[in-house]
């Protein structure tokens, strides 16, 4: 344990899409939204695989439609390549990844260590989530850690960016310029808590936030008022989740199977009514209209498109609803957009 | 009986207050005879008023008061600062489904608690799991359980 006193911070880090002149963004996503923007981020799947041109194929559909690339840490306690790794390879490839840090597998030791590797490697925005349980992925037995929560997590990389210090107080010799994040679920009890718990992510450092699926438009509109009262938009930017659905047998499994995901009855009802071989575009325009609808809502500052196995549906998606070109972008070194092998990196 | 006390709890913080007064009266005593010895003392009982009331899981480092009376280490994820977002529509808990979200119970008993009922909001610090299995009223008075991580400033003092 370091015997110094620690000094900082380093440097104000509490910015608003207000004060552009603070610090400059640290990263593409940050200066979308500080510009004022409405942001896109989306959602990639990771593959069951060592081979990196998996997550190249996908990231570069991906990159052209959005501000910044999800990478999941084995979202619903499914594993997949680790988002870490993930990041790293999209960051050699030139593109925007949000680095998904989850509390459920790893140990504040090995987290921190995570977050500086990543920063190491180019990574400057972290969503730092809870995690879904083990017991909801296709390895129940396994030990869950949760050894810190969401919030907790939250405040060490802030203490480590912000401080220059691990939460034992020992000093980094570079801090990680991290842009930070937050999840945040407005369709699940205690509904009256959920501003509240988000400014409390807030307090503890949250600079970006993106919410769970997005398909109950009374309770989202009700969840910003709220937020706006509180005066949240001011003080971090707020994405909303979204994503197409493929079927109503999957409508109906997303929401009985994955945590969190809450699709009201009318949704379901509304793809039912279609024949089987329509309920996919259905599930499409019923997203693009959530869509048009969210964008008109006070306080919301961009979009999280998340689409489980139907990636080709994000482009035409994020597309149709009007939100092309993205701004900022630094990740067209193809000279077609057909290309989809994206340069590989020098060995050295 | 526990029903009936669980259900106001208005009643537990207030009992939770006088219970912390009397400790810190009893402090130089409690210092003098020692504080291990006085943990081996009460311990048992603590452990057994504190398993039937809240399900106590022996952390150590007990925020009963700051979270509606409700043991968050009874939450599968041991989440001390709020609900995950899994919490299933009837306010059941994601992992165990035939529990309600001790965050669901905290926010409706947090309604009811006029003196601690706010430090819902308050951000609690990392869990010390060196503190696991030890009495958390003796680690009340030798205030370990308020030691935080060398690196952690608190929010209200960064912000």
């Amino acid at each position: 344990m370091s015997a110094e006193p620690i000094v900082g911070p380093n440097h104000n880090h509490n910015h608003t899409q207000n004060d552009e002149h603070a610090v400059p963004a640290r990263s593409r996503l940050e200066r979308v939204l500080r510009s004022g923007r409405f942001a896109v981020t989306a959602e990639l799947n990771p593959p069951d695989s060592a081979d990196p041109q998996e997550v190249y194929d996908a990231a570069v559909v991906l990159s052209s439609v959005c501000d910044g690339i999800n990478a999941v840490d084995a979202s619903g306690a499914n594993c997949h390549m680790s988002s870490v790794a993930i990041c790293a390879l999209l960051t050699r490839a030139g593109y925007e990844p949000v680095f998904q840090v989850s509390c459920r597998d790893r140990n504040r030791i090995a987290i921190q260590g995570d977050l500086l590797g990543a920063a190491a490697m180019g990574v400057r925005n972290v969503l730092c989530i809870t995690g879904d349980d083990v017991t909801a992925g296709d390895q129940p037995q396994a030990k869950r850690v949760f050894d810190l929560d969401s919030i907790q997590l939250l405040h060490t990389a802030r203490m480590m960016r912000d401080y220059g210090v691990f939460l034992s107080g020992r000093k980094l010799t570079v801090p990680p310029p991290l842009f930070l994040g937050a999840a945040e679920n407005p369709f699940a009890p205690p509904y009256d808590w959920r501003p509240q718990r988000l400014a409390k992510k807030i307090a503890a450092g949250a600079e970006f936030v993106q919410t769970q699926y997005c398909y109950d438009l009374p309770l989202m509109r009700t969840f910003m008022q709220r937020a706006c009262d509180l005066g949240l938009q001011e003080k971090a930017h707020i994405l909303v989740g979204v994503g197409p659905l493929r079927s109503a047998g999957a409508a109906e499994f997303m929401r009985s199977k994955v945590p969190g995901v809450y699709i009201p009855d009318d949704i379901v009802a509304r793809l039912k009514g279609v024949a089987k071989n329509k309920q996919r575009t259905e599930g499409k325009r019923i997203c693009i209209e959530i869509i048009q609808q969210v964008r008109e809502l006070p306080g919301v500052a961009g979009l999280h498109v998340m689409a489980y196995r139907q990636e080709e549906l994000v482009a035409e998606i994020i597309e149709e609803a009007g939100l092309l070109p993205r701004p900022f972008r630094t990740d067209v070194p193809h000279t077609t957009r057909e290309r989809r092998i994206p340069r590989r990196p020098h060995p050295h | 009986m526990i029903e009936f006390l669980r259900r106001r709890p208005q009643w537990l913080e207030k009992a939770y207050q006088l219970t912390e007064r009397a400790a810190w009266t009893l402090d130089p005593l409690i210092r003098k005879i020692g504080y291990q010895r006085v943990e081996r003392l009460i311990k048992p009982s603590e452990d057994l008023a504190k398993e039937i009331m809240f399900g106590c899981q022996h952390c150590g480092q007990c925020v009963l008061h700051s979270t509606g009376m409700t043991c968050p280490m009874n939450c599968p994820k041991n989440l001390r600062n709020g609900p995950c977002g899994g919490v299933r529509p009837n306010g059941h808990c994601e992992v165990k489904a035939e529990m309600r979200c001790v965050w669901v119970v905290a926010f409706e008993t947090a309604q009811s608690m006029p003196i601690y009922g706010h430090e819902l909001h308050e951000i609690q610090p990392p869990v010390n799991r060196q503190l696991h299995e030890s009495s958390a009223w003796i680690n009340m008075l030798t205030k370990v359980d308020k030691q935080l991580p060398s690196g952690w400033i608190p929010a209200e003092e960064v912000n």
